[in-house]
Formats: structure tokens, sequence, C-alpha cells
């Protein structure tokens, strides 16, 4: 592979060390990566793996290390350097102009001028539209970026890279905003890149992926290089000890469920999108019991989000009922909703879940503030009670901060804001408890900790009804399954008795059945 | 040292004492421009202000007029930082403030009420105003900066219209409050006393360091202020928490223009100034108020401090030497330097990153 390459490696990061005030963010961490192939970089939440690539990318510098390209050392003290040596990146969140075509965004920054100061987009678009079918990516040049598909924007911001003719790519947990099968065709394209000879550096925390679709898998933990292993000679296991450090278990241990009464009661609920001029879900009905974890499940953006506003009170219904403990509580304020049972775990933790701003045990009472062990009738805080209620929280759930309840949400890991919101809605003890995407964007350790929470709601006779688009996590937590599909529950399944690939028929919209009250 | 540095508190006061400075530099810097001769003395006059009198007496005088101004102002700043602290800008307070102005002088000069509830209706009427804004915002969702303005247009012509049948009939100014209603005049609490007797320092001192105790108590222990601050830091948290976002929404802007209004009567019914029902500006007491709430760190307290000392840089102006700059130089002095003084964030956000490079330099080492 190396035949025509100075040395065997394309990018090599030699005992690199970065530190910042009070913590070592990279301890003596080496990554070599190969011509050619696709490199994994895995680790927790707060592993260093953002700040290793900050450091190649040159928005950090390292104290300690060198950096080498082709075998020969290199100096990157910003992005431009970087752009320079042919590194590109691919960010978790698109740096993407969203009115713009897909072609302005590409040539945006490269853009091919003529003589007289004239944009010169007929030789970009012949390269892009040559790139595009060189490695498979499937865009129209002339779309809007605001128009077309997640998918399908991510394929921009790599043809961005392939435009610059970039030799080494880095994908930061590229498949995090994507589709089962999107996340499928995108590593097609990454398999074909690396064919072509482009190196590929894949960071990411999820192993199924990674055994998929990298050669290698590099590990860090806590800072620390753990170590570099060929896919093909460990497993998932393994490398989630690696990775955290202990067995991880993958299976949730859950008792059977004894579901009791029905205590929410969707009826024929349809909700207005905010963004389309039609509506987002479509005549749905189901019920939850005492005691049992329903999962709505489906890919992102066919109506969940909606769904869930329309439950909690955050969005009105276009038609339809809501009973909860068999009390009408269509037309109810979402205060009203919460006092009387309803405990929410939003889908964005940092939109809806948390006042940012505020300190830990102010985030703590967000939903119970109003009560007369917080506030005194005339309207004073009782900072005491507060603080004794925050610490009590902190300790019982085990969320970690700087400052205890004095720490700004701010400044949490993002595990331990969800751990925070998890620990205020559930001490609520509510008789419904709705989580969205309860896991999104954590480590191993924390999902399993969330997980447990879960089943021990259900287990203590609460209802939960889950708002999943994980599908491990669909298979595994719930004891029934609810499929939504363009706004419709178009299948009911048993987790025990179905299969994923079942599933993936269901949420692709492939399969349906007529599912009138689930 | 680096950790007294990083408390906010600290740094909000260095950042304001920078800002001062600044502005007193450029003023300075200014003044060279036009004429070197006098730029030293009038500069220094500025910052004297009434020291720049020799009788200890005169000073006092001078001291409570400028006293007499400063309330207004810290009401006013009351008024910004309060919506401020909610996410609103309340660029209405001008307009309220001419509100309240309306209703205190009409109420005192045509119906001849006493100064009590002349002082309650133009809180009233300052509070109507912010009200209509707060409507519009919440339920048609009307930015309250475009309400804000236009309102503060409608309220100025509409007050010259209705102050006009109070006015005297030579001059455009409304009339004397002393000798048409004495009993609308605020009651001095022997406070004149203290200020060679000058009638102008009256129960709006001590009205209006209450209200910034008040406003300060409401916005930190109360359940309302907790409130107020979540939804002005993440309205969406706001609204998941069950808070009545509307109903906050206006009642801040109620508050705001209750403050507002407030400010107007403290002044205008002490008799000191007289409305000029030809004026076509809204009177820059409301806008300096923005640049006072900065000043102050946002914070209620901190309005008392940077409110007089606007408002003595504001009155000291009037010392600069006439013979070698023209009159209205006093203004563009005070301007420039209250205008340094709306860049009390930006200084505090570059102390920010100085501190914090400093400190990745040394766990660099």
């Amino acid at each position: 592979m190396s035949g025509t390459h100075a040395s065997e490696y394309a990018i090599e990061m030699l005992h690199i060390t970065k530190r910042f005030p009070g913590i070592i963010a990279n301890d003596d961490v080496t990554l070599q990566l190969r011509h050619g192939e696709i490199h994994a970089l895995l680790g927790e939440n707060g592993a260093g793996k953002s700040t290793l690539m900050s450091v190649l990318f040159g928005l950090y510098q390292a104290e300690e290390g060198t950096i080498k390209k082709d075998g020969k050392e290199v100096k990157i003290n910003n992005p431009n350097d970087a752009n320079a040596l042919g590194i590109g990146m691919v960010h978790q969140h698109f740096k993407l102009v969203e009115c713009f075509t897909v072609l302005d965004n590409i040539i945006m920054g490269v853009e091919p001028v003529g003589a007289l100061g004239f944009l010169q987009k007929k030789q970009a678009r012949e390269k892009v539209l040559e790139l595009s079918r060189k490695y498979g990516l499937q865009v129209d040049p002339d779309a809007k970026i605001e128009d077309i598909t997640v998918g399908m924007q991510q394929r921009t911001e790599i043809l961005k890279m392939l435009y610059r003719d970039n030799e080494i790519l880095i994908f930061d947990e590229p498949t995090a905003v994507l589709t089962p099968q999107e996340i499928e065709e995108l590593m097609q394209i990454m398999r074909n890149l690396a064919a072509e000879g482009k190196s590929i550096l894949f960071i990411s925390h999820k192993l199924a992926e990674i055994m998929a679709v990298a050669d290698r898998c590099s590990v860090l933990r806590k800072g620390k290089y753990i170590g570099t292993v060929e896919t093909k000679d460990t497993t998932m296991e393994e490398l989630s000890a690696m990775m955290v450090g202990r067995n991880v278990n993958f299976h949730v241990e859950k008792k059977p469920a004894v579901p009791g009464d029905v205590v929410l009661e969707v009826s024929h609920m349809t909700v207005a999108s905010k963004v389309h001029n039609n509506n987002a879900v479509k005549d749905v009905s189901f019920k939850v019991r005492r005691g049992e974890i329903v999962c709505i499940a489906g890919i992102d953006g066919n109506g969940q989000s909606e769904l869930v506003y329309g439950i909690t009170g955050l969005e009105p219904l276009v038609s339809g009922s809501i009973l909860m403990d068999g009390k009408d509580i269509t037309k109810s304020s979402i205060r009203k909703r919460s006092v009387s049972g309803m405990s929410h775990i939003p889908e964005d933790r940092h939109k809806h879940g948390l006042v940012l701003d505020y300190s830990l045990e102010y985030n703590m009472i967000l939903q119970t503030y109003f009560e007369s062990r917080f506030t005194k009738k005339i309207g004073f805080l009782r900072r005491k009670n507060i603080r004794e209620y925050s610490d009590k929280l902190i300790e019982q759930y085990d969320v970690r901060s700087g400052q205890g309840s004095l720490t700004t949400a701010r400044s949490m890991s993002g595990g331990n804001q969800q751990k925070a919101i998890i620990a205020r809605e559930i001490d609520k003890d509510p008789e419904v408890l709705v989580a969205v995407q309860p896991t999104r964007g954590l480590d191993v350790g924390a999902i399993e900790y969330i997980h447990k929470q879960l089943v021990a709601q259900r287990d203590a006779g609460k209802a939960v009804l889950l708002i999943s688009l994980e599908l491990d996590e669909v298979m595994d937590v719930p004891d029934r399954i609810l499929v939504m599909y363009e706004g419709e529950i178009v299948g009911e399944l048993d987790p025990k008795q179905t299969t994923q690939e079942e599933l993936g028929l269901y949420m692709a919209g492939a399969k349906r059945d007529e599912v009138k009250d689930a | 040292m680096r950790k007294v540095l990083k408390n906010e508190a600290v740094q909000a006061f260095i950042a304001s004492v920078i800002c001062i400075l600044l502005g007193i530099l450029i003023g300075y810097i200014v003044l060279l421009f036009i004429n070197p001769a006098g730029a030293g003395e009038s500069i220094v006059n500025v910052i004297k202000n009434f020291f720049t009198w020799s009788r200890p007496a005169s000073q006092m005088k001078q001291l409570g007029n400028t006293l007499a101004k400063t309330m207004p102002l810290i009401l006013c700043s009351l008024s910004i930082l309060f919506s401020y602290k909610v996410g609103l800008f309340n660029i209405g307070t001008a307009g309220q403030y001419v509100a309240g102005a309306c209703a205190s002088l009409y109420a005192a000069l045509a119906w001849g009420w006493g100064w009590l509830p002349c002082v309650l209706f133009a809180v009233f009427a300052g509070a109507f105003l912010g009200t209509i804004t707060g409507l519009l915002k919440a339920y048609c969702n009307v930015n309250e900066v475009i309400s804000g303005i236009m309102l503060n247009w409608i309220s100025l012509y509409l007050t010259n219209t209705l102050l006009t049948n109070v006015k005297e009939t030579a001059s455009p100014y409304t009339l004397y409050l002393d000798k048409t209603n004495p009993k609308a005049l605020l009651p001095t609490l022997g406070l004149d006393t203290l200020f060679n007797k000058n009638a102008n320092v009256t129960i709006a001192v001590p009205i209006t360091i209450l209200a910034a105790f008040a406003v300060w108590i409401i916005l930190s222990k109360t359940k309302l202020g907790y409130e107020l601050k979540a939804t002005g830091n993440n309205k969406n948290a706001a609204k998941y928490a069950g808070m009545a976002q509307n109903r906050n929404i206006i009642m801040t802007l109620a508050i705001s223009g209750a403050l507002a209004g407030l400010a107007a009567a403290l002044l205008y019914l002490t008799g000191y100034m007289r409305w000029e029902c030809t004026q076509s500006s809204v009177p820059s007491m409301g806008f300096n108020g923005i640049a006072a709430a900065f000043l102050g760190g946002l914070h209620p307290l901190g309005a008392i401090f940077s409110s007089f000392f606007i408002q003595h840089i504001t009155d000291g102006g009037q010392y600069v030497n006439t013979n070698f700059y023209s009159s209205q130089i006093s203004d563009v002095i005070s301007s420039v330097i209250i205008y340094l003084c709306g860049f009390v964030l930006f200084i505090k956000l570059t102390m920010k990153k100085i501190l914090a490079n400093k400190e990745e330099k040394k766990g660099a080492k």
C-alpha cells in the first residue's frame, strides 16, 4: 500500500500532550493513520477525541509531541495550515449556508474567478459532478441546502473536502444525524473513498459502525491512549471494555412487564407541523399502561417530536383527545399536565430542558419552584430548602459538577446535564414519564444508567413512553414498540419477537399494518 | 489576585471604571482638537461639576439640582435593566417616561390633584404604555424595539397636544406648578435644608432608592424574579416548565413602564423643569437610562451610582469655558462619555478573554 508513498503513514500524531487548566485533555496520545485506511477513533464523551482532532486541525497547539505528514514533521498552527496539508473535516454540525445551493456551498472560499472578477461556475460544476460520479455521492448541485435531506447535506460536506483535493478526511460523529439507510450509504461512500486512496479518520462511539466500516480502531479513555486494534481481530465487547475500562452490559436487565390500568390514552390525535403546510401527526391513537414501557420508534422527522409536543402541551392539537388517569387533559396547560402527574424528559436538553445560565439548583426546581416547599406565600424563594433539595438530588442521582448546586448548568458535561434533568423529572414522582431520546449523544456508561432508571420507573408502576431513534435502544428497553412513519403508527411490535430487519422495514415505510388502537 | 479578577462583580466594576476613563480621555481629545487652549480647564470643570463653585453653600445647592435629575435617571435605568433581564429591550422607556410626564402634569395643572395621586397616575400611564408594547409582543409577535420606538413618537406628540391646554399663553412651556397648584409639588421632607434650601431635593430621593432595592429583591429573591429571568434566558425552557410566557412578557413591560412613568413624575412634580409643548424630540432621559443601566453592570444597585455619575457629567458640561467653545460643546462631551459607557459589556468580555488566555498559557507551562 505504501509503495508510492514516502512513509507507511499519511498522518502521524506522536506522543501528543495537551493540557488545559486543571485537566490533561490528551496525555501522551499517539495516532497513526495509514494511507487509504479507515481508522476509527473511539472514546466516551470527554475522552479527548475532539481535543486531539482540534490539535490536528490547528485549532489548538499541543505542548508536547509531534505531527508528521508522509513521514515529515509539520507544524499546524491554524486551520489554513491543515487545509494546505490536505486535511479536511466534516463537523458534527454542518457548516453550510442554508439559503445557498449545493454548488455554491462547495466552492465557497475557493471560488473560481475569471479575469473580470466574475464567477466561473461552469468548470466548478463539472468538477463537482465528476467527483460525485467517481465516489457515488448523489447530490443535486442546484438544490438549496434548506430543501435537501440531512444525508445529502452531509454528502455536500464530503464533496467540499474532495473539491479541495483533501487527502485526509476527518468525520466527526457523522452518523448521529442519519437514518439507518443513510448510515448504510455513508459507509459505502467511506469505503469508496478509502479504495481511491483517501485516508479517513472516523470519530465515533457507536461500536457497531466501527466494526462494520473501520480497518483499525484507536481507543482513548480519559485523555489517555489505550491502544490500537485491527477491527477484524476484535469484538464489540472488547472495544467497549477498552473504551469504558470495564465490561458493559449491553442488554438491559429487566423482569417481564406487569401492565396495569391505562394511564395515558391518546385517541385520534392530529398535530400540525411547524415547518410544513400539513399535519405532522395524523389521527394517532394508542394507550400506555401502568408498569410498561412503550417505545415510539421511527426515523427522525416522522412526527415523533410533534407527537410529544401534543401530549405534553407544547403545541395545541388540531383534533383528537388525550386522557390521563381517565381525565381529559386535551386542553390543559403545560403546568396543569405537569402538576397532575406528567414528567417530560425533552428531546433537546439545551432548548427545553435547562436554563443554561441558571445554577444547577435553580434547574433542579424548574418544574416545582412554585410549590410551597420552595416558595413562601408572599412570593419569596426558600433558598435553604432549594439548596437542600438540590444537594439531595445531586447525591442520589450522582450528578457530577464542579461546584455542586452552584454550578452553572452551561459548564456541565452533556451526560451530567441529562442526569440532572432525569433526576428532576423522576423525582416529581410522575404517573406518566415521557422520555424523548433520553440517551442522545451520551456515552455507554451514562446510557446504561439511564436505561436502568427507565426500567426502575416501570417497575415502580409508572407508565413510560419512550421515543427513540436508536435501534439498539428500541430493541432493548421497551415492552412494546409502536413504529411511526409519516405521522402515522404503522406497526405494533413485540421486541422479544421481532428483529432489527423487520423493524427497519416498518420504519422505512416498506411494511405496514392497520393499527387502530394500540 | 486572579481569583479576585474572576469575580463577576469586580469585573463589572473595573469595566465601568475603564469606560469612564476612556470617555473622559476621548472627550478631552475632542476639546483639544477644537481649541487646545481651554481643553484642560474645561474637562476638569466637567468632572468637577458643582465643585466648580467656590462657596460650599452654592456647591450644595448645585449638588441638589444634580440629585433632582439623578433620581429619574436611576428609575429609567431600572426600567431598562428590569426588562433586559427578561430578555426584552425596552427602548420604549423614553416614551413611557413622556407618558408619565404628561399624566402627572396634566393631573396637577388641569385637575388640581395632590402630589400623590399625580404620581400614581403617572405610574399608571407609564405602565399602560408598557402594556401596549407587551400585548403586541405577546400576541402579535411584534418586536418590542419597533413598537417601542413608534410608541415613543405617538406618546411625545400626544403629550405636546394635551399639555398645550395647560401651557402659558406667551411661551411654549407649561404653567408654573408652584403658582398654579402648590399642593402637587413633591414634599421635601426637610431634605431641602441639607442642600441650602434647594426645594428640588424631595421625597423623590428615598422613593427612588427604595425602588432600586425593590427591583433588586424582586429579581434575585422571589418566585417572580425566578420566572422572569428564566424566560429571559431561555424562553423555550420557560414554556416547557409551564410558565405563563405571555403574562410574564406583558407584566415585565408594564412594570418597566411603571418605573419610567414614576421617573417622570418625580422630576416634573419638583417644579424644577417644565414641559416644552413644542419639543420635537423625545427627552433623552429614557435613552440615557440605557447607558446608566449598562454602566451600572445591569445591577439595580449599580444603577444608583452609574446614574449619578452620568447626571454629574451632563450637568458638568455647562461649566465648559464658553470663551473657547460654543455652548453646545457640553452636550458633545457628555454624550461622548455616555456613549463610551455603553462599552461595559464589551470590555468585560475582553477582560474575560485575556484572563482565559493567560490561564491557558499557564496550563501550557
